[in-house]
């Protein structure tokens, strides 16, 4: 089949970036999205031309790291599916395909497609944990957890941390990405003990990184690979409150005249 | 004989095998908590082996440096393992204990494992399961609130902790976020995109790296007290492999070009259940998880060339021939067994599929027995999977697999401390020889690289760490000054060339010499074919290969020719191994030495040892150095799963 693509150019973060149209023939449909890209790359070295850059690693779906908007959606055209997971056979011969990087305040461009989520560790780092050190767990079944609560916080723990979710989102939010952490320790009783502090410490961590507020549009889920759900975003929003009063009544107490 | 220049004492400790790791451990030197703050350490990889030691050392108080190449630490190999990992809780009452892991994991090693380290990493699977739940890994669990264990890669008990078809995943993101509170609190210090390109040693302690950013191309070189390296496996030398596409061995084969010994090189484990490849233009293969063997029947038409398609295909024509041929395990022999079987048939000619490079894995009869739902709960998302990649639907079609690269058993030589032969250099996880022998069984790579960085190194580095000073290497001195010139004249090199090669283009083709020769059965004649056509294709590659771009700046076309060209070397010592090894072990299949009817044939007498290979100089042969293994407390018998 023979594909035709616009692909996103842009040399580094100043360089304003173009599209430009590449011809992908004798391509078929049961070679995934980034093995076109990748005989593209291989015609472009063979030509003295620098290939398109792109983020990739695992090519299994797992480990995050691709990411293209595909004909105007993360990931393409399929639910619950990333970029290297996407074959030929999803689309026509023939057909043209426009490829963007993640496109987000949060997320600046590298190069081509290739984006920095940096934010993303960053938010983690601000409290996505529980304060274990190594050596300090008691047995692992000394804490039952009934089968329903660990499965939902593994719903929600699925996160592969790809940014997709910001990428759909029409206000670039990072709700879902940080919701999914917050619900899946927020579910567990390992991770009660700092319920609060973590669910502060990650949103406040959210907003400064610059990425946009939630409007419940939903897109997030819609393009998220591993479908992770709006109620991780309901779930960490009443967190949030509670905690936010808690924070206040401390902080009440706290000032009282002793 | 090898020299005597090279050390290569395991240091084993003394007394009963059950005691010790505890003697050890109180044994070895502690450095004062107020001096740990002194003392900084650099850890290469962030996947699980990497992620857990940088946390843990923070944890202690040490000063970290982690890298990984790729944009996230969250983001390292380990996150694609899908099984399980092991450990001798014996929750399930049903016979296990530490000695049977021990046990077990020696004997799938093909008795080519230190008894003494087995043990250890035995003794502390069970430590790491309570660690990771309280961290908060989801895994499995029963009605009853408890964990869920499983059996898995022929293991006859149920000691296999799981989350999904996701647990490398979920143990990653558990050593992940131990990583970011440190990185939050000041201990690590996190440089992802930054590649590894060199040891630096100096008056034969390792003293630091230098290191490319990804991103803006700088070269620099990283000082410390004590270099560790989690660098992952090598598997990807076959350019095909279930790998991620950035595994490399560039890190360990610098630190042996640096003086670090690499033990069994030639160990490769090829898995029997991946997704077959489906033309040239294929880029990596995908590992069908396991334990897809608990409930699919593997089978091949009775007769060569048969191009029915299954469903036409009477029982009566089918040979399940792992269950004629191993009656005792069936399905669930072990890999190095269940991937020489099927390239036995397919070579035969019974081979399934276009190219004829498959065989069936049917769940028929599961789904009869257990139902369509319980099939899906099991394995719906590889189920998935498969069907995103082949567009088959495996509920109603069995699935076409065939053997494929997966884990390299070999890597750096390390002793009972995890040291290599160079003083102040440790390795961890996949990246060391250390615990699998000849063929490592399934969920045990996990539970290896978890023990190696969170319950291993923290103690023995700190008795390498306080016999030193603190503090005094400089990337000034001449060693570390020569190290980065030598770094920035191979990336001129390699940007200077003239031809019009891809650097995939050569991958591809070592790859294909590797696989064909180094690969699933090896003959002396062809592994000296191979170690005449290895150096051939490598002069082609220094003078064809054409890399575009600039040193400046993000350049994957210069990241992976820095690879390649580091396999180019090193495949060259895999099939040199494989060569001098003559016998068949574990995943190491030479075709000279096997029983009449087909199966691996040992040679204890000539080879229980360790080969270790020093490297001496562009040109020369390495020279092999041979670390004898003493079996005391098991006794070694041919493997049967008959
Ligand atoms: C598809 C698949 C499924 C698997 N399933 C299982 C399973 O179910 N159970 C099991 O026990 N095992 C399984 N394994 C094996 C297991 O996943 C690996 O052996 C293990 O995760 C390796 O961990 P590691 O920490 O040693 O290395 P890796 O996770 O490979 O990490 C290597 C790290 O080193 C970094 N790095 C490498 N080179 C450099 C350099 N030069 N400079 C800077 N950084 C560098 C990388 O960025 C990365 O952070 C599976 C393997 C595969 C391929
Ligand atoms: S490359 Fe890993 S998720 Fe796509």
């Amino acid at each position: 089949m023979r594909i035709a693509l616009r692909v996103w150019r842009q040399r580094d973060r100043e360089d304003a970036g173009r599209f430009v149209s590449y011809q992908a023939d004798d391509v078929n449909p049961d070679m995934s999205f980034l093995e076109m890209i990748d005989v593209v790359n291989e015609r472009l070295i063979g030509q003295g031309e620098e290939p398109i850059a792109f983020d990739h690693d695992c090519r299994e779906g797992i480990c995050g790291s691709c990411s293209m908007v595909i004909n105007g959606r993360p990931h393409g055209p399929h639910q619950g599916t990333t970029t290297c997971q996407l074959h030929l056979r999803s689309f026509a011969d023939g057909d043209t395909i426009i490829v963007e990087p993640f496109r987000a305040r949060g997320f600046p461009v590298v190069r081509d497609l290739v984006v920095d989520r940096s934010a993303f560790d960053r938010i983690v780092e601000a409290g996505g944990y529980v304060s274990v050190s190594t050596g300090n767990a008691p047995d692992a079944n000394a804490i039952p957890i009934a089968k329903p609560v660990a499965e939902r916080a593994m719903d929600a723990a699925q996160c592969i941390g790809c940014g997709a979710c910001v990428a759909a989102c029409p206000n670039a939010s990072a709700m879902l990405f940080t919701a999914a952490k917050v619900s899946h320790l927020g579910l567990l009783p390992q991770g009660q003990p700092e319920r609060d502090r973590r669910v502060l410490a990650m949103v406040r961590r959210m907003d400064l990184e610059g990425f946009g507020g939630c409007t419940n549009f939903g897109e997030c889920t819609a393009a998220c690979p591993k479908e992770i759900g709006q109620w991780t975003i309901a779930r960490m929003n009443g967190d949030f409150l509670a905690a936010s009063i808690r924070d206040l009544e401390e902080m009440n107490l706290r000032d009282e005249p002793g | 004989m090898g020299s005597v220049a090279m050390d290569l004492k395991a240091r084993i400790p003394s007394g009963p095998l059950e005691q010790k790791w505890d003697r050890h451990k109180f044994e070895l030197k502690l450095v004062n908590p107020t001096n740990k703050r002194k003392y900084t350490v650099i850890v290469v990889g962030s996947g699980l082996a990497g992620a857990s030691a940088a946390a843990s050392l923070g944890e202690l108080g040490y000063q970290v440096k982690c890298y990984c190449f790729q944009d996230s630490p969250r983001r390292a190999h380990s996150i694609a393992a899908q099984g399980g990992i092991n450990a001798a809780k014996n929750y399930q009452n049903d016979g296990d204990s530490v000695f049977r892991l021990f046990y077990d994991t020696i004997k799938g090693g093909d008795f080519r494992a230190r008894e003494a380290n087995v043990y250890r990493l035995a003794q502390i699977s069970v430590d790491i399961i309570d660690q990771c739940v309280a961290q908060g890994v989801p895994f499995a669990r029963e009605y009853g609130g408890v964990l869920a264990n499983r059996s898995f890669g022929g293991a006859q008990v149920s000691r296999t902790f799981y989350a999904r078809g996701q647990t490398g995943q979920q143990l990653l993101l558990g050593a992940y976020s131990a990583l970011e509170r440190q990185i939050a609190a000041g201990t690590v210090a996190m440089f992802p995109r930054t590649e590894m390109l060199d040891l630096v040693v100096v008056d034969g302690r390792a003293t630091g790296i230098v290191v490319r950013d990804l991103v803006t191309g700088a070269i620099a070189t990283h000082c410390a007290d004590a270099v560790v390296l989690a660098t992952g496996g090598y598997g990807n030398v076959f350019y095909l492999s279930t790998n991620a596409k950035g595994s490399n061995v560039t890190a360990t084969y610098r630190a042996y070009k640096r003086g670090a010994a690499f033990g069994n090189p030639c160990y490769t484990q090829i898995h029997p259940t991946c997704i077959p490849v489906s033309g040239d233009y294929q880029s990596k293969l995908t590992l069908m998880s396991e334990s897809l063997r608990n409930d699919g029947r593997v089978w091949v038409p009775k007769s060569a060339r048969d191009r029915r398609v299954p469903g036409a295909i009477p029982e009566s024509e089918r040979d399940y021939y792992l269950e004629r041929k191993y009656p005792s395990f069936g399905n669930l022999c072990p890999r190095d067994i269940a991937s020489r079987a099927a390239k036995e048939v397919c070579d035969e000619g019974r081979g399934v599929g276009e190219t004829g490079l498959g065989v069936y894995l049917d769940f028929a009869d599961a789904i009869k027995r257990s139902g369509e739902a319980t099939i899906r709960e099991r394995y719906g998302n590889l189920f998935d999977m498969y069907q995103r990649i082949t567009g088959e639907n495996p509920y109603q079609l069995p699935m076409r697999i065939f053997p494929a690269v997966h884990y390299t058993m070999g890597g750096l030589w390390v002793d009972y401390n995890l040291m290599s032969t160079i003083p102040g250099l440790f390795v961890l996880g996949e990246a060391n020889f250390s615990d699998h022998g000849a063929n490592r069984l399934g969920a045990s790579a996990l539970m290896q690289g978890l023990a190696d960085g969170y319950f291993v190194i923290p103690y023995t580095l700190g008795n390498y760490l306080a016999g030193l000073k603190p503090g005094i290497n400089s990337p000034d001195a001449p060693e570390a000054r020569a190290a980065e010139r030598e770094t920035v004249a191979r990336i001129e090199r390699l940007l200077s060339g003239r031809g019009t090669g891809t650097v995939d283009s050569f991958h591809r083709e070592l790859g294909r010499i590797m696989w064909d020769d180094c690969g699933m059965a090896r003959s002396a004649d062809g592994l000296k074919k191979a170690l005449g056509l290895i150096p051939e294709l490598r002069d082609r590659f220094w003078h064809e290969v054409k890399v575009p771009g600039a040193g400046e700046g993000l350049n994957q076309s210069l990241e992976k020719a820095g690879r390649v060209a580091d396999f180019l070397e090193f495949g060259e010592l895999m099939c040199q191994d494989a060569l001098h090894r003559e016998e068949s072990c574990g995943g190491h299949f030479r075709v000279e030495h096997q029983t009449p009817d087909g199966e691996a044939k040992r040679d204890d007498d000539r080879y229980c040892y360790v080969a270790a290979w020093e490297y001496r100089g562009e040109g020369a042969p390495a020279r092999l150095h041979r670390e004898p293994l003493a079996f005391e407390n098991v006794k070694l018998t041919t493997r049967s799963y008959k």
